[in-house]
């Protein structure tokens, strides 16, 4: 027996009785005999609870934990705090065992938090019109991108050098199967070269996407960007935000961007080895009826009590099929509950407050870094919790010499940008205490 | 279940907390240090101010208002509703596992890589394939990298006319969907009367300009493609390549692979196959595997092994990029290879037996009072047109919200798009004999409203908190986001 499956021996037979055949074998006569496999997959045999815990142990102990180490290390994935009612809440069955909620009578719950979760990330970016998410951060940018495309009906797309080198690669290999041109646009002192972005407008951009704080955590300037962008006809501008960073710095949707996307793992996702994250995409009502994935309205029943459904359906695969806007089904579901309940957890005063401790403690780690004389910073802009520096020492020896010290270093930015090759990008997040940034500064200064 | 009626906005007071953070232990500088003022966002954001326990008796009641798998039966077809083991939560959330950033240098992370790799060999086991790619979020975006695996391989070939897709008339609808995002044209392959695909209507739409085939198998009917071996012969004439779209693979693990049968590329949904959580529609994962002459075309990076170490193997000759940020949906990859190592060979040969058995049962009980357009053979699900002979007064809608208020989940309603009045039901192998019964009972006894009181049916559901809540309005109207 194995415990998930619940047959006896009897009620096999009786099954087999009432189908009316001999053996289970009976119900795979109709796989040809040169298909069937009739060997044994080479796979182990059934183990118990406690042999697959131990041997699964024995793997997760392989691993260096951020929580048995300090990590200042970003470039897309952060080690934010992250409140215990969080996990308490999505590991409630009723939530996490569901499907998509197809049938809105007994799918309430998911689909008010959806709703909820669509409001809070109209709130945070500044614009009306959020979908229920995409896969993560790179390929939200690609899925934006598409549609933007697909609205103002070219096929050019101008990406900044400062946008994460991931969210670039996504795009080109998306972009490349629909023969969607990709421009990069060249930074200059690690932002967006506004010059070369003008020199690259023309009639056949599509949209534009930057990233702010981009991928070396500094600011960008949207403001002028969209202003720039819009001038030229029909173009859109995309920006790729980090949710964290809207606690104190202006809304993209006030400053005129028209599409604002984002990875959304710093709003109380774990770090995970990568994923399961989350992607949001907010945008104006103009491309309500062209968004990818899912999107839940508000309505009423039969007896007008205030209901929610999936609605707009008209977009998706499972209705328009090659019509579709996109070929999404499922998406995060579990992890925009995580994201709703991280930002009514922190709530008006927490989101700053993290954001507030970020920034503040950012700047202290740079400056403390800075007095040793060995490092210095590759770029002298404002940035939000995340910043490079350069020193003489090869990159490699530093983060190995960091790791003996149970730190995790930053990203090597050589990895993405060879003229960066000498330069590590730190992450400092509300998580960190003096304690930590200081030590990290001796460490660094001893190497 | 409370008579709950709140959104979070509503609670919201101000002043209220729901959280709180070590004070700031360093210098508390003023931003206005370190961005420009036009930078900065004066206007606080209008987001909830609410306590701890409210949120959390918010979200209780939340879920109160929602049905899961652990609620109670929940036979959707084509989306594999098993149970999903609790131990899989657990490891999924063991520190080393869930506390690891993806950008930690190799010598940090060998156990979760070794983990990645491991179930990549499981995986390609499984699926007859020679190389296995975690990196895919969904089953959708699966199809999406695999697709485009396949426009690799003839774009390298210098095959640029191969523009179109083949699909049948009753594929998933992300099959043409995905077609399509990755810039093919689609055409559709008629069914035979006996629901498999038209092996000479294929013969004839295949041509210099297709690019491939997709196709489940056994396909959303719940029939096994028999011919299958020829349809791979036609496609592979044709200089098409195979897609197999694993959305129905529960029906044959250990039984019959993808690889054997033809199919060039295959994707798993993990969280239908593998048990892992829909999460109420996500995040799932949609591992992809290739044939060998299709290993130089995928995505970067997968897990490799030299000696004793494991590492990120970026090194594919002719990659189509990367298709999505980091390594794959890691967390549901765990509860997959906890489950694969839980169930072994034998438990995952013995659970496809089973969800094909329940199936039949199932059939052999309501098909003397459900219309059953294909009587034949059915893997792990099967497909019925409405009731017998009922002249289109109770449609499939009105059975399907009855079975609401006897406290089911419905089966997937009007898919496959081929079938009239379509109820498609998958129970899987994790329900007993004495589920599937309530369940059989539940819907013989509808059959019986149905020709006693349609009143009953029409008006139904009678029991849940919101009745048949009105979709035109809501996509008239669009209403999206809460306003106070």
């Amino acid at each position: 027996m194995f415990p998930y499956i619940p047959h006896t021996p009897e009620d096999e037979k009786i099954m087999l009785d009432s189908i009316g055949v001999n053996s289970v074998d009976d119900l795979f006569a109709d796989i040809p005999k040169d298909v069937a496999f009739n060997k044994e997959l080479d796979l182990p045999l059934a183990k118990s609870e406690l042999e697959v815990t131990n041997y699964l142990n024995k793997l997760a102990n392989k691993n260096c934990s951020t929580t048995e180490n300090v990590c200042f290390l970003g470039a897309g994935a952060y080690d934010h705090y992250i409140p215990a009612i969080i996990d308490h809440i999505i590991s409630r069955s009723e939530f996490y065992t569901s499907y998509t909620p197809y049938q809105p009578e007994i799918s309430q719950g998911t689909l008010q938090y959806i709703f909820e979760y669509q409001t809070l990330i109209s709130e945070l970016t500044g614009l009306p019109i959020a979908n229920a998410s995409l896969y993560d951060g790179g390929t939200a940018v690609a899925e934006a991108a598409l549609m933007a495309c697909d609205v103002a009906r070219k096929k050019k797309i101008l990406i900044s050098e400062t946008v994460s080198p991931q969210s670039r690669q996504v795009l080109k290999t998306y972009a490349h199967m629909q023969d969607i041109e990709v421009v990069e646009v060249a930074m200059k002192d690690g932002i967006t070269d506004m010059e070369d972005l003008e020199g690259k407008m023309d009639d056949d951009v599509a949209t534009v996407i930057v990233q702010s704080p981009n991928f070396f955590g500094v600011v960008e300037d949207l403001k002028s960007s969209a202003d720039l962008v819009h001038k030229s006809k029909k173009a859109s501008i995309i920006a790729s935000v980090d949710p964290i960073s809207l606690g104190i710095l202006k809304r993209p949707g006030d400053l005129g961007v028209d599409i604002v996307v984002g990875e959304g793992q710093s709003l109380g996702m774990s770090l995970s080895f990568g994923g399961p994250y989350l992607g949001f995409l907010a945008t104006t009502e103009k491309y309500l009826r062209k968004l990818p994935g899912r999107i839940v309205g508000e309505t009423t029943d039969l007896d007008g009590k205030r209901s929610f459904v999936l609605t707009l359906t008209a977009r998706e695969q499972h209705i328009r099929r090659d019509k579709a806007t996109s070929n999404i089904c499922s998406n995060q579901g579990l992890n925009t509950l995580v994201a709703t309940v991280y930002m009514v957890t922190l709530g008006k005063e927490g989101l700053r407050e993290v954001a507030m401790q970020s920034t503040k403690k950012a700047h202290y780690a740079l400056e403390k870094l800075e007095q040793s004389g060995k490092y210095k910073r590759v770029f002298d802009k404002p940035f939000f919790k995340e910043f490079a520096v350069s020193s003489n020492i090869d990159a490699d020896k530093i983060i190995k010499d960091l790791r003996s010290e149970n730190i995790i270093a930053g990203h090597h930015l050589g990895i993405d940008y060879p003229e960066f090759k000498d330069s590590i990008l730190y992450a400092v997040t509300e998580k960190r205490t003096k304690d930590e940034i200081d030590k990290l500064s001796s460490v660094l200064e001893g190497i | 279940m409370r008579k709950y009626n709140k959104l979070i906005f509503e609670l919201s007071k101000p002043g209220r907390k729901a959280y709180k953070l070590p004070p700031l232990d360093v210098e508390d500088k003023d931003i206005s240090e370190f961005f420009p003022e036009d930078f900065i966002n004066e206007n606080p954001l209008t987001l909830p101010e609410v306590n701890e326990v409210e949120v959390i008796r918010h979200y209780t009641n939340l879920s109160d208002k929602n049905f899961g798998l652990d609620t109670g039966f929940y036979p959707l077809g084509s989306c594999t509703m098993k149970y999903n083991p609790k131990i899989n939560e657990n490891t999924a959330r063991l520190d080393g596992f869930a506390n690891i950033h993806p950008r930690q240098r190799e010598g940090c992370t060998q156990g979760a890589l070794q983990l990645m790799y491991e179930l990549q060999n499981s995986l390609a086991e499984v699926a007859g394939m020679d190389q296995m790619t975690l990196q895919p979020a969904a089953g959708a975006h699966g199809e999406l990298a695999g697709i485009m695996v396949i426009k690799a391989y003839h774009e390298k070939n210098g095959d640029t006319k191969r523009d179109t897709i083949i699909v049948p008339d009753s594929a998933h609808g992300t099959n043409p969907a995905t077609a399509t995002m990755a810039g093919y044209k689609i055409v559709e392959v008629k069914s035979t009367e006996n629901g498999r695909v038209d092996v000479e209507a294929l013969r004839n739409l295949v041509g210099e300009n297709t690019a491939g085939l997709m196709l489940t198998n056994p396909n959303t009917l719940g029939l096994f493609e028999s011919d299958i071996k020829e349809i791979a012969k036609i496609v592979h004439d044709a200089g098409g390549q195979l897609y197999y779209d694993g959305a129905n693979a529960n029906a044959i693990l250990g039984q019959a692979r993808p690889g054997d049968m033809g199919f060039d590329v295959v994707h798993f949904n993990i969280h239908k196959t593998f048990s892992t959580p829909h999460g109420g529609g996500g995040p799932g994962s949609g591992p992809v595997g290739v044939k060998a002459h299709l290993t130089e075309f995928l995505p970067v990076p997968i897990v490799g092994k030299e000696g004793d170490r494991y590492f990120l193997d970026y090194n594919i000759e002719n990659t189509i990029g990367k298709v999505k940020d980091f390594y794959g949906h890691f967390g549901i990859l765990v509860r997959a290879y906890t489950y694969i190592l839980t169930m072994g060979r034998d438990g995952l040969k013995k659970a496809s037996e089973m969800a094909v058995l329940n199936a039949n049962y199932m059939l052999s009980k309501l098909k003397d009072d459900y219309y059953l357009p294909i009587d034949a053979l059915y893997k792990h699900e099967f497909v019925l047109s409405g009731l017998k002979g009922n002249s289109l007064e109770v449609t499939t809608l009105d059975i399907a919200k009855r079975l609401l208020d006897f406290g089911f989940h419905p089966p997937t309603v009007y898919f496959p798009l081929i079938i009239n009045q379509a109820m498609m039901i998958e129970p899987t192998e994790t329900e007993s004999l004495e589920t599937l019964d309530e369940f059989i009972d539940a819907l013989l006894k509808i059959a019986k409203e149905a020709k006693e009181d349609v009143s009953i049916l029409k008006t139904a559901p009678h029991d849940t908190l919101v009745r048949r809540p009105d979709e035109t309005k809501a996509a008239r109207s669009p209403v999206v986001t809460y306003k106070a």
